[in-house]
């Protein structure tokens, strides 16, 4: 019988724990779908944010570090300059990489930092229960933005494709969101090319994950789905903000 | 068995620190024990500067000097605030085109030197430093004139290397002046 | 070997990339550039890193990213620089990374000043950041010593696998004074539990300080702390310049042992029987040495550039036995000879 569907070698049989609905265990995926199919298992190494997806270390089978909050970048960076041969990535979500990681977020940028970076966004702090996050949009609600998040007193959230973008150096800069079948694929292949782009020793790719956080938005997986299609994609339009490729061509 | 602190003091900008390390180089080809310690911070450029150098036959404790056996004063503010802290039978060395006044104690031995126009008139405005070291390695002992252009060579970085000739040409002038 | 004069910054830097040390990542701060403009220099030219970070905490987190890969690293700091890093230091700690520390302190706190001061000797040897831990902290007190201590630092951090710090002050940073420098050697690395990528031959590696079950973590800190049971018992260093026959011993380390020496010297032409112990180690703390010479004399003055941070430790040593005075100077000011002399003679004549 022809095998039709398996666990990537680059997953470990580490059971997640990530909430029901939660769209991780998709990212998870498609990032060690990607290192599988580029064949750079062996010589990978993954750093691990502070946030929900912090014991991707147990969950990921290459060799993985676990960074402080919002350091990731710098760690990356730091493992980068001690093995060129080696393919670094990070996956971050936005507290760590839009808040308290953001210097380290736009200098490793700026530098081209030839490294992979995951930037899952679900508007929201998920590991500590919930609170408002760089990305949480206006008006949403969260245990620390109880009357919903008001512009007028904590600013606008971070279109961090944009930001960037706004930089010379970075190479790539995509952002996908994983709430349907269709939106799944580009992200694979997002991703993908975000690794790709590192073995050809192109610099900093990054790609930003639409989420879901069923749990803390107090939804059910299934509308947390279609609230990335009504909220949250129209906010963060999905598409690719920086393709250096086509500027070297 | 000789243990010489020096202190020289100045503007910045005066070759203050460089003056040391001539001294410091100098001291380490004799095969002396060394401390140069450099006042250090935003006075770098047109503030006080001063430089603190032991030239010793036993090993060096503290290197600060706060008491100098020697003192070169290239300003009035250094001359004022370093003649009380002498040590007494101290030789003290004052640009005295800078510095229009006499030391003010009996136990120290002043000489003066303007090395500001000595070097004017030599065409290297700059090294009123080199032409006063010349006169405090006269009186003073503290290194010898021996060698001294090799230890130059090692103190001036490898793009003043053109330097080196005009710095000895100071420190000569300075060794052969007299009041 | 020859000696060169160099100053003390240079000193630590060139004796960093002649043990091996080929990842340098730093942020500027007055008195310890010349570690960064020197490293900024050198390293291009011998396949090494230098870049200068965005922050001290992007620094010490490049650190890690290195010392994750099994690779000699160090950053260099000033005061509140080393602030900034702690977050990055307890990491270091918690995942038993080797890697060097340099503090080249000013005074403090705050932005406090730019000239010397030893006043982070709480911070460097009761652990600084969260959590429970120690580095290995050694003082230099010589050109020589930033050299020889710089090696010896990152032999003790990849031996005990925990970070080292250099706890230097304006001082010796600034000064220049002859030194042979150490014998570069070609570092090999042999760390079997770095992150150099599997090559699909062994299970992954992981770096981490995350233990969400408490008698996991709890199990780690009581191993850490049997480890640094060993490095107390077998690195604690210390020079003693006459204290055979001492009654006064003063306790001093980097400039402020510098300064002692010529107190010592003054008080024993004036009859007095004055020695140093001068902790080159000050995590751990040569307790030993105190221990034995409580014994023996009238008391101690502890002198620091700090409103009496290390006079703790030498108090546990010596268990109170003796009185211990203290003599400092802070904010940038140095003790004079004449200021230590006059402790001393306090001391000796019971007047504390």
């Amino acid at each position: 019988m022809a095998t039709v569907f398996k666990k990537p070698e680059a997953l470990t049989d580490a059971p997640l724990h990530y909430c029901p609905g939660c769209t991780h265990g998709i990212i998870h995926r498609l990032v060690a779908e990607a290192i599988d199919d580029l064949g750079i298992l062996g010589k990978t190494v993954g750093v691990a944010p502070v946030g929900c997806a912090v014991m991707s270390y147990d969950y990921f089978s290459c060799d993985m570090v676990e960074a402080a909050h919002g350091r990731a970048p710098a760690v990356a960076t730091g493992l980068k300059r001690a093995m060129p041969d080696r393919i670094i990535f990070t996956y971050q979500g936005d507290g760590d990489l839009a808040s308290i990681g953001m210097a380290e977020t736009v200098h490793a940028a700026t530098r081209n930092e030839n490294v992979t970076v995951i930037f899952v966004n679900n508007a929201i702090y998920g590991m500590t229960g919930g609170q408002m996050a760089p990305t949480s949009l206006p008006g949403q609600v969260t245990q620390t933005s109880p009357y919903g998040r008001d512009v007028k007193t904590v600013g606008y959230p971070i279109k961090v494709c944009e930001l960037l973008s706004a930089l010379d150096a970075p190479y790539y800069i995509e952002r996908v969101a994983v709430n349907n079948v269709k939106n799944v694929l580009a992200a694979k292949k997002a991703i993908n090319r975000a690794f790709r782009n590192q073995i050809e020793n192109r610099g900093f790719s990054l790609i930003e994950v639409i989420s879901s956080c069923p749990t803390n938005w107090g939804m059910t997986p299934d509308n947390a789905l279609k609230w990335i299609e009504t909220d949250m994609i129209p906010y963060y339009p999905l598409g690719v903000y920086r393709d250096k490729s086509k500027e070297e061509n | 068995m000789a243990y010489t602190q020096i202190l020289i003091a100045g503007f910045g900008g005066q070759g203050i620190l460089f003056a040391g390390k001539v001294l410091a180089y100098k001291g380490l080809e004799e095969q002396k024990q060394i401390s140069w310690l450099p006042s250090y911070g935003p006075e770098m450029r047109g503030g006080t500067a001063n430089c603190s150098v032991i030239i010793s036959d036993t090993p060096v404790g503290s290197p600060i000097v706060s008491n100098p056996d020697i003192l070169i004063a290239m300003n009035l503010p250094s001359l004022d605030k370093y003649e009380s802290a002498a040590v007494p039978g101290a030789k003290v060395f004052i640009d005295s085109f800078l510095i229009d006044r006499k030391v003010k104690r009996s136990d120290i031995e002043a000489f003066y030197i303007p090395a500001t126009k000595i070097a004017r008139d030599l065409g290297t405005p700059t090294l009123a430093n080199m032409i006063i070291l010349g006169k405090v390695i006269r009186e003073t002992g503290a290194v010898s004139m021996e060698g001294l252009k090799e230890a130059l060579s090692k103190t001036v970085s490898a793009k003043h290397r053109d330097l080196i000739e005009l710095n000895m040409k100071a420190i000569e002038a300075g060794y052969g002046f007299s009041e | 070997m020859e000696k060169v004069l160099m100053k003390g910054n240079e000193a630590i830097a060139e004796a960093a990339i002649r043990a091996g040390c080929r990842h340098y990542f730093g942020y500027p701060i007055t008195p310890q550039t010349e570690i960064a403009a020197y490293m900024s220099k050198r390293m291009p030219k011998i396949g090494g890193t230098f870049l200068q970070a965005e922050s001290e905490i992007s620094a010490i987190n490049m650190v890690y990213g290195v010392a994750s890969a099994g690779l000699r690293a160090m950053t260099s700091s000033s005061s509140p620089g080393v602030s900034l890093k702690q977050e990055g230091i307890s990491y270091l700690a918690g995942c038993d990374l080797p890697a060097l520390i340099v503090n080249v302190q000013r005074g403090g706190p705050g932005l406090g000043g730019i000239q010397p001061s030893q006043s982070d000797y709480f911070q460097a040897t009761k652990g600084g950041g969260h959590g429970d831990y120690h580095l290995i902290v050694l003082a230099p007190a010589s050109v020589q010593e930033m050299a020889d201590l710089t090696v010896k630092a990152f032999d003790l951090a990849d031996k005990y696998r925990m970070p080292a710090m250099l706890l230097a002050d304006g001082t010796m940073g600034q000064m220049m004074e002859p030194v042979e420098l150490p014998e570069a050697v070609e570092y090999k690395p042999e760390k079997p539990w770095a992150v150099t990528g599997t090559e699909n031959k062994r299970e992954h590696n992981i770096v981490n300080s995350l233990y969400l079950v408490p008698e996991q973590l709890e199990q780690k800190n009581i191993e850490r702390y049997e480890k640094y049971r060993t490095v107390a018992e077998n690195e604690a260093m210390c020079e003693e310049y006459m204290t055979e026959d001492a009654d006064v011993c003063v306790v001093a380390f980097g400039i402020a042992a510098r300064v002692s020496k010529n107190a010592i010297t003054e008080a024993r032409k004036q009859g007095i029987k004055a020695g140093l112990i001068r902790p080159i180690t000050l995590w751990p703390f040569p307790k030993e040495a105190i221990r034995k010479a409580a014994d023996k004399v009238k008391g101690f003055v502890s002198v620091e550039l700090s409103m009496g941070q290390m006079i703790e430790d030498i108090r546990l040593a010596e268990d109170c036995k003796k009185p211990v005075s203290l003599c400092c100077r802070v904010g940038g000011m140095i003790p004079s000879p004449e200021e230590v002399l006059k402790a001393i003679k306090d001391m000796e004549g019971g007047k504390i």
